[in-house]
């Protein structure tokens, strides 16, 4: 049961991930990435990181997508529903990909993976919140004060136009 | 009980707890209608719906008025316009409805009543909130239609501003409940607080008492309800994100907004007035009764919306931006502030 629901969050992830960068239609590929963000959630869950699922969820989908989808509506043919995206520049591109294809494959092969069945941890919420507020707080302070220069910078540049 | 089960039998379960939900969520919608239209005939010194002739037609009072309703629904020709998105037309009631669904199951009736118990409980509830943006969004889009497309931008706008507030204030019950399960942080409301009143957060200190009011406006607002209905705003927008819907499709929006009123009741209710639990400790409290007061309390909480809705005018556009980003999300991050103090020193 656990093995077929983990296959099939394996198949909707890599069909949407497909989708996403194959569609033609900018919206198709933003709906279809809500799919990608799901499935994510859903490997992160068996991977015992209910608390990284959550977040995915939160952030990802309540987040970005939805900025993502706001950029889509307000661009300037607001009321077409087929922007096209079409890809340029595909040799240097495809050098790109080729190089970032080699380095994450690289990585995959050198990583020692886990594979001994490691104790399941009940609730990890708890122990991300002691760890931020012990070994790493200065990262996370440094996070917040980099949010806030973004926030600061959005407030700035939309001030611009009055 | 459930440890043992075989594969066939665990689906079989989850079927049945969908089905029980589903159920929950259409009895909710078409009761929560009912008493819409009732009490907003009651408020404008009308009837409402009333049973015609011999009280047959639609009931006695009309209480068959929106099981009609449904059934006209269900008969109506399922209409999609030519220059739509066929597709994301399509798929958008579903999304929206997923995410009411999946929250709803998460929501504890009772101490031994809940469908998922997961000890990130209202953290959970938090996020697939947003997954009804999306939905929303995608149904504005794919209609084609400037209204539609309006409606949706500005409900996204509305409910993305809003979520903000909501989630600081949650924030403050987490802080005083050290808890993210639903199960524990009712747990953690038992008892007598002050001589006489009950353990709830609303009465733990002030600042809790605030978070929970900013909790409920912030929630208003997200299911869309009027006084923040601008997203489909009758008199400028047609209907918002949703004009172009009809029959089935247009039920399984609304069936959504019910459904998204009983959650952000049901997440009030679990976070601030000790879900299940009796408002008098030891006075019918135990079994069954947990669903009584549950249901009752959320019930309550659906009729103060529906009281809003009759009693309130709509807000502008800019006067909702305002509330939420000028006076609601100062008031919610001061309230973390005062009671992280007020946990240190005081309580």
């Amino acid at each position: 049961m656990a093995e077929a629901a983990f296959w099939l969050v394996v198949a909707v992830t890599l069909v949407s991930a497909f989708i996403v960068v194959t569609s033609r239609n900018l919206f198709y590929s933003a709906i279809s990435l809500l799919f990608t963000f799901f499935g994510v959630a859903g490997l992160y869950i068996f991977l015992w990181a209910d608390f990284l699922a959550g977040v995915q969820v939160l952030i990802y989908i309540g987040g970005i997508l939805i900025l993502i989808l706001f950029g889509i509506m307000l661009t300037h043919k607001i009321t077409s529903v087929d922007i096209a995206h079409t890809s340029i520049q595909q040799g240097v591109g495809g050098i790109v990909v080729l190089f970032l294809f080699a380095a994450l494959a690289w990585m995959i092969v050198r990583t020692p993976w886990l594979v001994a069945a490691a104790p399941e941890p009940q609730g990890t919420a708890g122990e991300i919140g002691k760890l931020l507020m012990t070994d790493y707080l200065l990262p996370f302070e440094v996070a917040s004060v980099l949010l806030l220069g973004a926030l600061l910078g959005a407030a700035v540049l939309s001030r611009k136009g009055n | 009980m459930f440890e043992n089960l075989t594969s066939l039998e665990w689906l079989l379960w989850l079927i049945l707890a969908g089905l029980l939900l589903f159920g929950l969520m259409a009895v909710n919608a078409l009761a929560a209608v009912y008493a819409e239209r009732k009490l907003s005939a009651f408020m404008q010194d009308r009837l409402g719906p009333m049973g015609q002739g011999a009280g047959f037609h639609a009931g006695k009072w009309g209480m068959l008025q929106t099981v009609a309703d449904a059934l006209k629904l269900i008969l109506k020709e399922d209409i999609i316009p030519r220059a739509a998105d066929r597709r994301l037309f399509i798929i958008a009631p579903y999304i929206i409805f997923i995410g009411a669904f999946i929250a709803i199951a998460a929501l504890p009736f009772s101490e031994y009543i809940q469908v998922i118990d997961i000890n990130l409980g209202i953290f959970y509830l938090l996020a697939v909130c947003s997954l009804g943006v999306v939905g929303l969004i995608t149904a504005g889009w794919a209609s084609d239609n400037k209204w539609s497309l309006y409606g949706a931008l500005r409900s996204a706008a509305q409910i993305v501003s809003y979520e903000i507030p909501a989630a600081l204030s949650i924030i403050v019950v987490v802080m005083l409940t050290s808890t993210l399960d639903l199960q524990g942080i009712i747990r953690s409301q038992e008892g007598v607080i002050w001589g006489i009143l009950p353990n709830w957060i609303i009465f733990n200190n002030p600042f809790a008492f605030l978070a929970f009011f900013i909790y409920f406006i912030s929630g208003v607002a997200e299911t869309n309800r009027t006084p923040f209905d601008i997203p489909e705003a009758e008199s400028e927008l047609v209907a918002g994100f949703h004009t172009e819907y009809s029959g089935m499709r247009w039920a399984f929006f609304f069936l959504s907004e019910y459904a998204n009123m009983f959650i952000v009741c049901g997440i009030a209710t679990v976070a601030f007035l000790g879900g299940w639990q009796s408002p008098v400790p030891g006075f019918m409290d135990s079994g069954a009764w947990g669903l009584f007061w549950f249901f009752g309390k959320v019930l309550f909480l659906i009729f103060v919306m529906i009281w809003f809705r009759w009693t309130f005018p709509r807000l502008r556009v800019d006067q909702l931006m305002g509330v939420a980003w000028k006076v609601l999300l100062p008031l919610a991050l001061l309230n973390i502030f005062g009671v992280g103090l007020w946990s240190l020193y005081i309580g």
